[in-house]
């Protein structure tokens, strides 16, 4: 579909990616790629935001104004929530911070796993939530196919989290 | 061998009869672990630590003081962090007034997780042992831990050393019967 004109004059829908405060150049490098870039435009997507941590690949900043996916990065920002709440996709590492915090806001989420973390239990939360389809749970390697074939409109909403049973059995009131 | 002799007190009698009472204390303390923190009516209020890790842990403790603090039952109330983390003090201070120093054992401790809980709830354990202070450990499990625990929480469970543990992941509570199932958190 060539729908150059249409895309300029389309609403801006941003792709905010984050690593949070870990160093997880393999995700940066793969957002970067010529696959997720097309995958992301022919759904529908115009900006791509990088929050790109300690990592040491820095991807190639664009305008946009070829029609491409429109491309920018930073390190740090004290204002993750801003840009979260900006965004009409989140592409983000498994902490469960980042993951909470995008849920709460109701926004699609890929998580992506780090395979170069250690001790890799993160990816237990993300496996759990992906089940239940609150987000998608994808690997560097398989970014591209999880984006071509999500549909953000199948997930569904995740409840708040409550602490009253904790409190209760802490408390041991009478229920 | 002379009849007196059986009588003097060895070496070995005395270190039988110290370890029996220090086992039979163990058991008891264990035994004892877990049941309610008021058999009586009147409340009193009870000195309590509150063992904050980074990032997520925190987030997860700040939830359940959000509503566990809503009774004024735990206090005073002390705060631990990992001497890297700042953070998650600050997020004591926005919770609190005062944030002050425990000289003291408490007397309930709560914990989720962060590797630097373990020696603190074995010294509260072993003040239990010890007679010096009575207290209350529940330990709250991640809510990232979906199909196996932490080994904080592996060491706190398997010692018995936790006398409330929580889990937010129902498969969890199946492969550990004695943890409490209690939803997610976050």
């Amino acid at each position: 579909m060539g729908d150059t004109e249409d895309n300029v004059k389309q609403e801006k829908k941003v792709v905010f990616v984050t690593v949070g405060t870990t160093l997880f150049d393999a995700l940066v490098r793969t957002v970067d790629t010529k696959e997720v870039k097309q995958a992301l435009i022919r759904k529908g997507y115009t900006h791509l935001v990088i929050q790109m941590g300690r990592g040491s690949y820095t991807p190639t900043k664009s305008d946009g104004e070829d029609g491409s996916l429109a491309v920018d990065y930073f390190t740090f920002s004290p204002s993750i929530a801003d840009h979260l709440r900006s965004a009409s996709l989140v592409i983000s590492h498994a902490g469960s911070g980042s993951i909470f915090e995008t849920l709460r806001l109701g926004k699609p989420l890929i998580v992506v796993v780090n395979e170069d973390l250690m001790d890799n239990h993160q990816s237990e939360l993300a496996e759990e939530l992906a089940e239940r389809k609150h987000l998608y749970c994808a690997h560097p390697q398989t970014l591209h196919q999880t984006i071509s074939d999500m549909n953000v409109e199948s997930l569904l909403p995740y409840p708040p989290g409550d602490a009253t049973a904790v409190a209760k059995l802490i408390n041991r009131l009478p229920t | 061998m002379t009849i007196a002799s059986l009588f003097t007190p060895s070496i070995i009698t005395i270190t039988v009869s110290v370890v029996l009472i220090a086992i039979t204390r163990v058991f008891y303390i264990l035994c004892q672990s877990g049941k309610p923190l008021y058999p009586s009516k009147s409340p009193k209020p009870l000195s309590t630590l509150i063992v904050l890790g980074s990032g997520g842990h925190t987030a997860e403790m700040i939830n359940v003081l959000n509503v566990l603090l809503l009774k004024d039952r735990f206090c005073p109330r002390f705060y631990v962090a990992a001497g890297t983390d700042n953070m998650s003090l600050q997020k004591a201070h926005l919770l609190e007034e005062n944030v002050f120093n425990l000289n003291e054992g408490p007397q309930v401790v709560l914990c989720n997780g962060p590797g630097t809980c373990v020696p603190l709830c074995v010294i509260a354990f072993l003040f239990k042992v010890v007679g010096v202070r009575w207290s209350s450990v529940f330990y709250v499990e991640s809510i990232a831990r979906v199909r196996k625990l932490s080994l904080s929480g592996l060491l706190l469970y398997k010692l018995r050393i936790a006398d409330q543990f929580f889990v937010q992941w129902p498969q969890l509570q199946r492969k550990y019967p004695r943890a409490h199932y209690v939803g997610c958190l976050m």
